[in-house]
């Protein structure tokens, strides 16, 4: 800490210098940030509120449909403790043509038991459980469509036709959810089954796939086997797996865009590195005569190197923290132009401390190499290049 | 004449002293180098995705060829027609014939999950049910290993694409559909387009595996001219017998890969864009260091006669050779590294997979070059301008 002083004199000295490094780091953190967002968005979807969930699905694929006569079987399963069933709709706002939610149609007092992760009053709960062709919307999707309680909204879907060849559903907003997390779903709409069955021209009795609830989180494996096993050689075999693997195998799909942003912070952080690295080393060389005189004076090995790596470590944790602070600042405004596209769009706190952690390394990796040659210099020798 | 040649002598002797300098700063200009590399190899390849997958979709049309599915559906995935209603849209007019018939195919189109080899995990593919014109409403699909399926068995044929992408899926192996093994019995490819990505079979035997009756999704029909294309569609959708929109299908896959290309594009230029505001901070101090290295040099020129304007010259010359240098090794790493890389990804509209291999195009190098020239230009401009300046007097004092 005495030093301080002399180190902050050390970096003014140079302004141009320092300042350029610093903004090169600055924005090196800056990019960090928005790529750990386009990876959180992108992998990270929407985060499973318990681990004691599983989904069963066609074995073939999710657009095959399940009998909804599986639920009683299901439940006789032993180590079930709740099932219930979504059905996918396919369907958009007719006047917000391009924004993708998702529509189900649900059994709605089962469906809000299985996910107590979606927030809704209690008489916007009654209200729904009551109106037929009610329906609940996450409050992002609401804000989008300017939905509020009470509205009437019609959604058109091209998979799903009443008898008349009508393909526009029409809903009552009986009650505008939230996420108990920021990670959870705030985008969804769901509906009653009931209405949906009734009213579809086809496929009566089907539906998309099951959630079951299991008592004990750590059988989910033997569980899933006991389900698949139950449907076994019949026409529809299924296939379980946990919540979290089958979101997983989503963002699985999309591709490995981990591998990809990971190799694109390499490539910055190796740049950023040479550039840092450079510009340390040369002003350390540049004062090899004053090291000299300062070791002269009495100042330790020990010291020299400290005063060195604390010169660059000051350099990149200043860089990194402002970079880190701004990319806080902008990730929110950059979110909101794409949040049509990639919804999940934020800063994970996880990557701002691992950004702190990295900008902290890249201070110790930057400066060792200098801090050690300054500590082996040899006052004679250093006193001699002056 | 020789007023303009002896600046040019002198812009030469400036830069040459610049140049000549550049091994004794090597660390600096090796930086300022990977800078600009970085730069213009992260754009290059990330763009060359972009590019790959809109040609693998924009290879999958030609213009005399078109789509019908059910009015208000966006993909086949969502669409559906009965056999009564596809046998109305082969009978249209401007739909090519053959000897066989109408070169009209009604097909199914339908999901399966197989694992992806790279990773193992779940991914839909996309496995669609044809019939025998199908092979004449594309443009060249053929058959590049093993045979063509027989009609009426439970065998499929395999899209290039798709073999190499998921697991399962060589000639002679079993895919299990519904009750029943499937052979793979071919590998057939369609230069790159999204077909490559498909698995196919007769769509008679995939409606009975399916439970799907006798309904199809959509159908694919060669026109007898691109120019037929607008008979075709009015008579379709004129006819109080059906409910359909037709494209070209060389408009409904562009349509297809507007949303994955748009959020490649904005992703890859931003985060370059980002890299590049770095990059000419790496060259903004590359160039003040060699200037600042240079001081004597340039004041003693200076003294002698050497115009300012020939100073800045060569000192923007010089940025400029570095980031060139920069520019080139990253779109050579980027072509190296991407061009044809192979992967797959999800197309959101089909709720299915897409095979395609990265395509680093000749506009993308150029794109990749020019902005490298500008990052050196940039980079280069202040310290130029500093170099000017330097007071003669007080330079040359600075021995």
């Amino acid at each position: 800490m005495r030093f301080l002083h002399l180190i902050w004199c050390n970096l003014k000295r140079k302004k141009l210098r320092t300042s350029l490094t610093l903004l090169s780091i600055i924005v090196a953190f800056v990019l960090f940030g928005l790529l750990s967002s386009i990876k959180q968005a992108l992998t990270g979807g929407i985060s499973i509120e318990g681990q004691n969930r599983l989904v069963v699905r066609h074995r073939v694929s999710i657009i095959q449909l399940l009998p909804v006569s599986y639920k009683q079987r299901m439940e006789r399963i032993p180590g079930v403790s709740l099932v219930t069933h979504q059905t996918w709709f396919g369907g958009r706002f007719e006047g917000e043509k391009n924004l993708f939610f998702m529509q189900n149609p649900v059994v709605p007092e089962e469906f809000l038991d299985m996910h107590p992760e979606f927030l809704l009053p209690d008489d916007e709960k009654k209200t729904w459980f009551r109106t037929r062709t009610g329906a609940i919307v996450g409050r992002s999707t609401a804000e989008k469509c300017h939905w509020k309680v009470g509205d009437k909204v019609p959604i058109f879907t091209p998979i799903w036709r009443r008898p008349d060849g009508g393909q526009t559903w029409e809903f009552d907003i009986a009650g505008i959810f939230d996420g108990k997390n920021k990670t959870d779903d705030q985008m969804s709409f769901f509906f009653h089954y009931d209405y949906f069955d009734e009213a579809r021209a086809g496929a009566k009795g089907q539906v998309g796939w099951y959630t079951i609830r299991i008592k004990d989180p750590s059988r989910a494996t033997e569980v899933a086997k006991l389900v698949d096993q139950e449907f076994e050689n019949s026409d529809q075999e299924t296939k379980t797996e946990p919540e979290g693997a089958f979101a997983q195998s989503w963002a699985n799909q999309v591709g490995n865009i981990a591998l990809i942003t990971s190799a694109i912070l390499g490539a910055v952080f190796f740049t950023i590195l040479l550039v840092t690295g450079n510009t340390i080393s040369q002003a350390v060389r540049e004062r090899t005569g004053e090291l000299g005189v300062l070791k002269a004076i009495g100042f330790t090995n020990g010291q020299v190197l400290g005063l060195v790596m604390a010169e660059s470590c000051l350099v990149s944790v200043l860089g990194g923290v402002i970079g880190l602070g701004f990319s806080c600042l902008i990730v929110p405004v950059v979110g909101q132009a794409l949040s049509r596209m990639l919804p999940m769009f934020f800063f994970p706190l996880r990557d701002v401390l691992l950004g702190f952690g990295i900008c902290l390394a890249l201070g110790i990796v930057t400066g060792i190499f200098p801090a050690i040659s300054a500590m082996r210099l040899r006052v004679a020798d250093a006193l001699r290049r002056m | 004449m020789s007023g303009f040649s002896n600046w040019l002598s002198q812009v030469g002797a400036v830069t040459k002293f610049g140049l000549m300098g550049i091994p004794k700063r090597g660390g600096s200009v090796a930086a300022a180098v990977f800078g600009v590399a970085g730069v213009v190899g992260v754009l290059v390849g990330v763009l060359s995705m972009a590019a790959g997958f809109k040609a693998a979709m924009a290879s999958s049309g030609s213009p005399d060829s078109a789509i019908v599915l059910r009015n208000g559906a966006d993909s086949e995935m969502v669409s559906g027609f009965g056999q009564e209603e596809t046998r109305l849209i082969a009978d249209a007019p401007g739909v090519a014939r053959s000897a066989n018939g109408a070169l009209a195919s009604a097909e199914l189109f339908v999901i399966i999950n197989l694992p992806k080899r790279s990773s193992g995990t779940d991914a839909n593919v996309p496995l669609r049910g044809i019939e025998k014109a199908a092979f004449q409403v594309r443009d060249q699909v053929q058959l590049v290993r093993g045979r063509a399926f027989e009609w009426g068995k439970n065998e499929v044929v395999v899209g290039a694409g798709a073999a190499q992408e998921f697991a399962g899926l060589d000639v002679g192996s079993k895919v299990h559909i519904g009750r029943n093994d499937w052979e793979v019995v071919g590998i057939f490819a369609a230069r790159g387009g999204t077909a490559e990505s498909e698995i196919w079979t007769d769509a008679k035997v995939l409606q009975a595996a399916y439970n799907r009756g006798n309904s199809y999704q959509s159908v694919y029909t060669r026109l007898t001219s691109p120019g037929a294309f607008k008979e075709f569609k009015d008579s379709l959708t004129t006819d109080p017998r059906l409910n359909v929109k037709v494209e070209r299908q060389s408009d409904y896959y562009s349509e297809q890969s507007a949303l994955v290309t748009t959020l490649i594009t904005t992703l890859g230029v931003l985060i370059a864009s980002l890299m590049a505001v770095g990059a000419v901070f790496g060259a903004l101090n590359t160039m003040y260091n060699s200037v600042s290295t240079r001081t004597r040099e340039i004041a003693t020129l200076r003294a002698l006669g050497f115009g300012r304007a020939a100073v800045v010259f060569s000192v923007m010359l010089e940025s400029l050779a570095v980031a060139l240098v920069g520019g080139v090794i990253g779109a050579a790493v980027a072509c190296l590294a991407f061009n044809g890389f192979h992967t797959s990804t999800m197309n959101f509209q089909s709720f299915s997979q897409v095979t395609f291999a990265f395509k680093v195009t000749q506009g993308l190098v150029v794109q990749g070059i020019i902005w490298a020239t500008f990052i050196g230009l940039i980079g280069g401009l202040l310290p130029a301008l500093r170099a000017a300046r330097l007071p003669i007097a007080s330079a040359l004092r600075e021995l």
